[in-house]
């Protein structure tokens, strides 16, 4: 880059700065990644190497029981799978809901569109929990608790507004021409918007899709409170917690469990992933 | 083609999923929150006695509830968040913005705790905290600092700084990489411009980038503030309001009140008061940053 270069001539104050400023960044990367790695390594010591022989260095036997137990008495794989259902059917909802409503806001001409637009867009500072008395009282009624619809109603709703926000940006993106033509051709609304609207929308499905996922892979009040039987995976970290207070290995097996699927997938596609966060902060 | 989108019928069948689902559990739910709180109700009864504006009252005069300190908690936090927390992302985002080595690599390091589960963080941060065998005390101890060493979720002078750090280890990435987005937004010419003219980096951020940014800086203060006003899962796990309700915050206490109180009406006041809280912030810092771009 042109800045380099003039760069290259650097005095010696400049090399100080810069090198103070690679540390403090060093520095703060060292944070952010070495109680992961300190997660990693207690997954796999006894208490013995935890509590003063080995702190911080690897484990000198890598005790990979702590995992077993982990997986049969933290029941992680099940865990695992119920969030991952629920993640997808919210997901799937989320996007059909999202995309045909941002369709009649961007696509239709009426009156009221803007102000229906706005009205969406509350839900972006509604927090959770106002929602939790009257929900938890509606299923109890419904009989809906500790059923999987419990947490992908309210979690769908509680991504809607997001969705929305980034489906409206990409779909005003898309040239009004693409529909005259498919008019012309004898398309009806529902064709228009299935066969040429959709497919042309994967970068909003894509960001979506991370966004709402997380949201629900992580939440733990409703989890905890409407469900009883059906655990979802921060639920059961969290159970395995009371169960494991003085053995700190399968809890932190549990933990690595729990995150490092999630830290692979983001290593694989980080900039996608980094990208729909700001989409779904910025188009607003 | 105006007549196929004028279709008022069609309009309706398209937002009618979404209207469904946004009324039956997001505006249905505040109106019943409001609706509630004026009554003493335990929840299950089909009985419940009306009483006006009292839980209200009594939310702040009952020691049990001691709303007035869990509000000063959580004030306490969205003020940390924003002074201490967004400055530091600012920082980095205009560090790493500016095209260094290696910037991809810091973004995505600063970024990865935001993709973890707040209950592993939370668990993750009592271990780090574990007054006989977590890192902190370890680490001050071999430092030969014994005297700085607590037990830091345990005392009541401690627990809520000790609270709010790992909010701020998880969420500095999320606010760094907004505003990186928005430091890297700003035209290349802008900078060039004000380089010609002699300004020194400092001046450049200060006057030319920061201005520029300005709506992203507005929705970070605002997901700042809203998301401490909203924050349960950390304080739920670290501590659950303790000791003695130090860190003690709105959420935490409806839901004790709740679930093992059973004082729906007492809880949906509270909820109630969390909605216009946040509600209340975002129109104040709206206004506060329109204020300042006039």
């Amino acid at each position: 880059m042109a800045k380099n270069t003039s760069h290259s001539g650097l005095s010696p104050r400049k090399v100080t700065k810069e090198t103070l400023i690679y540390l403090f960044l060093g520095i703060w990367a060292l944070i952010n990644l070495f109680p992961l790695y300190w997660m990693f390594t207690f997954s796999l010591k006894s208490n013995k190497e935890i509590h003063g022989d080995n702190i911080i260095g690897l484990p000198k036997n890598w005790l990979w029981s702590n995992y077993e137990t982990a997986i049969k008495n933290g029941h992680i794989f099940e865990t695992f799978k119920n969030s991952a259902v629920i993640a997808i059917i919210t997901i799937v909802i989320v996007m059909f809901v999202s995309l045909m409503a941002t369709f009649a806001l961007t696509r239709f001409v009426w009156k009221g569109r803007k102000t229906m637009n706005k009205f969406f867009m509350l839900g972006l500072t509604i927090p959770v929990h106002v929602a939790i008395v009257p929900l938890y009282i509606s299923f109890s009624k419904l009989n809906m608790l500790d059923t999987i619809w419990a947490l992908i109603i309210p979690y769908a709703a509680f991504s809607l507004a997001m969705a929305i926000m980034v489906c409206t940006g990409f779909m005003q993106s898309i040239p009004i021409e693409l529909d005259e033509a498919a008019c012309i051709d004898g398309c009806g609304t529902w064709r228009i918007f299935f066969t040429i609207i959709c497919p042309l929308m994967k970068p909003a499905v894509a960001t979506v899709s991370i966004y709402t996922f997380l949201q629900c892979w992580n939440e733990l009040m409703f989890a905890t409170i409407f469900m009883n039987k059906i655990k979802t995976l921060p639920v059961g970290v969290q159970a395995l917690h009371g169960k494991y207070l003085v053995e700190w290995g399968p809890i932190g097996a549990a933990m690595v469990l729990a995150t490092f699927p999630m830290l692979i997938f983001y290593i694989i596609l980080s900039r996608k992933i980094q990208d729909s966060f700001i989409a779904g902060a910025i188009k607003g | 083609m105006k007549k196929l989108y004028s279709n008022k019928l069609t309009i309706c069948l398209f937002l009618l999923p979404a209207i469904l689902l946004f009324v039956g559990v997001l505006v249905a739910p505040i109106v019943m929150s409001l609706y509630y709180s004026f009554f003493d109700w335990d929840g299950i009864s089909s009985t419940k006695t009306f009483v006006g504006f009292n839980n209200y009252k009594e939310m702040f005069t009952d020691d049990t509830i001691n709303m007035g300190l869990a509000l000063k908690n959580t004030c306490i936090l969205a003020l940390l968040s924003v002074v201490i927390q967004l400055p530091l992302s600012l920082f980095l985002a205009l560090l790493l913005a500016k095209g260094r080595k290696g910037e991809r690599g810091f973004l995505s390091v600063y970024f990865m705790p935001v993709l973890i589960s707040t209950v592993v963080i939370g668990q993750l941060w009592m271990k780090i905290y574990n007054p006989d065998y977590g890192i902190l005390n370890v680490a001050l101890r071999s430092l030969g600092l014994e005297k700085w060493t607590r037990i830091w979720l345990g005392d009541k002078k401690t627990a809520l700084w000790a609270a709010f750090v790992p909010t701020l280890w998880q969420y500095v990435g999320y606010h760094m990489l907004l505003l990186y987005a928005g430091v890297k937004s700003v035209p290349p010419e802008y900078r060039e411009a004000a380089m010609i003219d002699g300004a020194r980096e400092g001046q450049i951020n200060r006057y030319i980038i920061i201005p520029y940014i300005k709506p992203i800086l507005k929705i970070s203060v605002i997901f700042a503030v809203t998301g401490s006003f909203k924050s349960f899962d950390l304080i739920y796990v670290l501590t659950n309001g303790g000791p003695a309700g130090a860190t003690q915050v709105p959420s935490t206490r409806m839901i004790e009140l709740l679930f093992t109180r059973n004082r729906y009406g007492m809880g949906s006041a509270i909820a109630t008061v969390l909605i216009v809280m946040c509600f209340v912030a975002a129109l104040l810092i709206g206004f506060f940053f329109r204020e300042k771009e006039d």
